[in-house]
This record gives structure tokens, sequence and C-alpha cells, in this order.
């Protein structure tokens, strides 16, 4: 990767021009990483930053510096409540979501049945349709049928487009366990229900753990879906959309800027901890 | 990069089922499945059939905004699509999303090539900084961009400095805007999958090409490239399927010139309140990525990944 450090005794050092173009040629592929991360963490560092705004209404421009968001995240009409909105709705979809699905990733990889591909077909259609499509297929239904739009509406429609992604996930996981361990344990006697209690259960349980994070995050920052299904039911997505028109408060930077710390600082230990569990 | 992975998977289930073992009874796979799969008929499924119900009713005559009687009004399909305020954006909608697909391959591929073989011990934290950003609210990264790319912003500042703007700037709001937003909100999509085809593919592989005086040039176009296919696919579509439906990137960075078909869809739910319009939209839309996708997976799926 580097220039030879043994001095060559016939070709004198190449010039500098040459030594620059050599060290871009090696480092390209880096350059161009370093180039992508700033472009992915631009818009991140932004919140991040713009969450410190002493900026009164409106968080548009940069005024001056102040901790006061941070120390009263609650500060401005709305935030909060949407918050609580959001999280309550995402604590439900997760439970449901997370169960619903792993059951079904459980039959898909342990089982052999008749109707599996309409099955997979079932599971990846809501992935493959757009937001929109989703949204506002569902809000017809509710419409004809005549359901009032609010909480529950908004919940119904998380835990469906949940459902995919905790069954893709529980799946990779439960796929790369050797079924011949259950097996192994029936044989030592152990029933259906024991030998997956004691060792399916534990083995698959940092897939479940991953679904039930995504189905978390997937609905905490839903916007589309929420958007047609939610009627005056606001979550913090919407709130920050409709506040958009008339100026978005610090405050919610400062949520979002936790939201992110607490989501990094959850999958850094997640990944510690399995790291740990390795070598331990 | 467990759910890219298996986002693949199921793209292509090419796993066979294992040996049904004796002790099950027959029917559990239908009882593990049955909540799971009646929430996805009732919710998922069902709608659709309503949607396309909704999009062949009439408005009640002489009743109020928003109320509606099933007919079979296949002519709602005619006058829709027909209409030049209907057409161009679903046009423009699949133009900026498959320009999006490409920019997103096209910072996508090396990004995670560079993470899967150039990363060494920091591997992991490479990874968590790529899904890092979904960890911001998406409206709050999108509402950032429209800053960043404003004409008192850092991009137009910097460009303005070395020539390549004018003093009016003028990148916010535009199709350029919009379309770096749906690159930057689906990067992690295209990353993500491919990274995870990359990782699979055996460094054997490639030591063997080399030893068989392959340039790393034909070594990469012959083995690793093949070999990421499924990645490649799996990311080009959880790209381009929701940045064709997309309407938050056209709403806050763009002008009503720059209108994707998701801004027609839901303008005719929240503003006009005309749900048949809104739901022969919604169909079409789907009918469209429906068959851009089958046609992409054929093609793809018989010329590359033999």
């Amino acid at each position: 990767m580097s220039a030879p450090t043994t001095p060559v005794p016939v070709a004198s050092k190449p010039p500098t021009g040459v030594r620059i173009r050599n060290w871009i040629g090696n480092n390209l592929l880096r350059i161009y990483a370093v180039l992508a991360f700033i472009y992915l963490l631009l818009p991140v560092m932004y919140t991040f930053v713009f969450s410190f705004n002493d900026s009164g209404k409106s968080n548009l421009t940069w005024v001056g510096f102040t901790w006061n968001n941070w120390t009263n995240p609650c500060g401005a009409p709305d935030v909060c409540e949407s918050v609580i909105n959001s999280i309550s709705v995402g604590l439900v979809v997760t439970l449901v979501a997370t169960m619903l699905g792993t059951l079904i990733a459980f039959a898909l990889v342990r089982h052999r049945f008749r109707g599996r591909t309409t099955t997979n077909l079932l599971i990846f259609l809501p992935m493959a349709t757009p937001e929109v499509v989703l949204g506002s297929s569902l809000l017809t239904l509710f419409l004809n049928i005549l359901v009032p739009l609010g909480f529950w509406t908004v919940v119904i429609a998380h835990i469906m487009f949940c459902i995919s992604f905790v069954v893709v996930t529980v799946k990779a996981r439960l796929s790369s366990l050797d079924a011949n361990i259950e097996q192994a344990a029936m044989d030592l006697y152990a029933s259906e229900w024991q030998a997956f209690r004691r060792i399916t259960l534990p083995l698959v349980a940092p897939g479940i753990a991953a679904a039930a994070l995504l189905a978390f995050s997937l609905s905490f920052d839903d916007f589309i879906i929420t958007n047609f299904n939610s009627g005056q039911f606001t979550t913090f997505p919407k709130f920050i959309y409709v506040a958009d028109k008339r100026g978005i408060p610090a405050q919610a930077y400062v949520i979002a800027s936790a939201m992110f710390f607490i989501a990094l600082a959850i999958v850094l230990i997640g990944q510690f901890a399995s790291r740990r569990r390795k070598e331990g | 990069m467990a759910i890219a992975q298996a986002i693949g998977d199921t793209i292509e289930d090419q796993r066979t089922p294992p040996p049904d073992p004796k002790k099950r009874g027959r029917f559990t796979p239908y009882l593990l499945l049955l909540p799971g799969m009646l929430w996805l008929a009732i919710f998922f499924a069902v709608p659709l059939i309503f949607l396309f119900s909704t999009s062949l009713q009439t408005p009640v005559a002489g009743g109020e905004v928003g109320e509606f009687e099933q007919t079979f009004n296949f002519g709602n399909y005619v006058e829709t699509l027909t209409d030049e305020y209907y057409y161009v954006p679903l046009f423009r909608s699949f133009i900026y999303s498959g320009i999006a697909t490409v920019l997103a391959l096209l910072i996508g591929y090396p990004l995670a090539y560079m993470i899967a073989f150039k990363s060494g011990r920091w591997r992991n934290l490479l990874l968590v900084m790529v899904i890092a950003p979904f960890f911001v609210s998406f409206l709050l990264r999108t509402i950032a961009w429209r800053q960043i790319l404003a004409d008192e912003g850092v991009v137009v500042g910097a460009l303005r400095v070395i020539g390549l703007v004018g003093d009016t700037g003028g990148i916010y709001p535009s199709a350029l805007a919009v379309i770096t937003g749906l690159t930057y909100n689906f990067l992690p999509f295209m990353t993500l999958p491919i990274y995870a085809s990359l990782e699979r593919v055996d460094p054997r592989l490639i030591e063997a090409g080399r030893d068989l005086y392959a340039k790393p040039f034909t070594g990469f176009r012959k083995i690793t490239w093949p070999l990421s296919m499924p990645g490649v696919v799996a990311g080009t579509l959880l790209t381009f399927i929701p940045a064709a439906g997309d309407y938050v990137n056209a709403e806050l960075l763009g002008t009503g010139k720059n209108s994707m078909i998701g801004n027609r869809i839901q303008y005719e739910f929240f503003n006009v309140r005309d749900y048949p319009t809104m739901a022969v939209l919604s169909f079409v839309l789907m009918a469209c990525i429906l068959t851009i996708v089958l046609v992409y997976v054929r093609r793809v799926g018989s010329d590359d990944l033999v």
C-alpha cells in the first residue's frame, strides 16, 4: 500500500506529482468512502448543531448558542405530547409485530407445509409496495367501513408494515442455527416445548431483539403511512411536518438528536455484548 | 445487515425446507402462521381490493365533498391517465427515482466494497455509521438538506467560491435538490444488501483469479461483481420502489414543477378529498412498479446471475 521504505539504488525518488498521484491511486477507495460518509452524516451533524440554536420560534437560521433547548426539551408546545404518542404507538406495535412475525419465521424455517410460496409472497409484497400505496389503500378500507381514524388505526397500519421486516430478521437468525440441536434435545427426552424454551429460544433471542428494535424504529420514524391513517392524532414525524409550515421549534432537534444517541448506544452495547459472548 | 441479507433471501428463497420431524403436529405450521398472515390479509391484501373498488366510485349527485357511491366507472382511469396534471408527475417519479437509484448504486457499491474488504477492524463501526442516519427523524434530515442546499448554505457557498454557481445559487428548490434528497434517504438501503452479499464472497476465489493472471479489474468484473449481484438487485429494488412513491423529498426540496406522483396522491386526499382519483393514482403507481420490478428481475436474473 505505501511506498517502499528501503531506498532503491537505481531509480531516485519519483517527483512529487507522481507520488501524489500514486497516493491518490492507492487510496482512491478510501477517499471516496470518506466523501460518502460526509454525505451520509452531514444532515445528522446539522440536526445536532441546530439543537443548540437559540432560535426562538423557527429553527432555520443560526442565531446563537444556548443550552436551553436541551435543559427544557418540552418547552415548545405539543412537542412532548407527540413524542409520547409516538412512543406509545411504537411499544404496542413492537410487541404485536414481533410476536406475529416471529411465529411466521418459525413456521417458514422449521416446518414444511403447503402454501409456502404464497406465504413468502404475502410477506415480500408489503416491502415492495410504496408507502403511499400502503397508506392510501388502508385508508380506503377505514373510510369504506367507517372506522374513525386515530391511535388504533395508526397502530394497525404500523403492525402491518412491520411484520414483514420482523419475519426476515428473525428468519435470518433462525436459518443460521442448526435444527439438529433441537432434535438432539428431543432425543434426550426433552418435550418439544422444553426443547423450544431451553434450546431454541435462547439461541434465537438476539434475532428477536434485533427485530423488535427494527420494528420500533420503523414505527417511530414512519410518516407517510401515518399521515394517511391518523386523522387528528399526531405522532412526532407528523408534528415536524405540520410545524414545518410555521417553523419547527429547536426542541424537535433536541429530541431527534437524543434519539440518535440513545439508538447508537443500544447498537454499540449490543455489538460489544455479542463480541464479549463470542470471546468469553 | 442481517436484514438486508434476509431481504435478499426472501426475494429468491432457494433454501429447501428441512425434513419434517415426525414428532411434530401437521397443523403446527398453520397455527404459527395464522395470526400474522391474517393480519397481512386483512390490512394489506383486503385494502388493495378496497383501493380498486374505490377507484371505480363516482361522486354522489348533489352530495357533499368526499361523498362517493360505488359504481364501476372505469372512465376514472381514462380521465386521470390522459390528464397532463397526473401523467407528467407519474413519469417524473420514475425518472427521478431511476436517477436516484443509479446515483445510490454509484455511491453505495464502492462504499460497501470498502467496508467489506478494506476496513479491517473498523468494519462494525463503519456499518453502524451507515445505518446511523436512520436514527434521526427522516423529515428532519430532509429539512436539513433544504438548509444545506439553500442559497446561504454550505454547499452553495463552497460552489460559489470555486465559481461553479453564480450569486443566485439556485440548487434549492430544484430537481437536483429533490434527487439529492432521494439518493440520500435511500442510500443505506442500497449499501447494506450489497455489503451483505460482498461479505459472503470467498476471498480465495479472488486470489485464485489473481493466480490465474487476472488483472485486478478483470478479477472484479468476472468474480466479485457477479457474486454481488443478489445484493445489487435487492439494493436497487429497495431504493427504487420507495423512491418512486416518495413525496416528502419533492415537497420539501422542490417546487410545484418537481411534483411526483406521491404528491398528487396525498393532495387528492388531504386537499381535494377526491378519493377515487387518489385510488386510481395509487393503483396505477403500484401496477407500474410491479411491471418494472418483474421486467428488471427477469432481465438481470437471466443475464447476470448465471
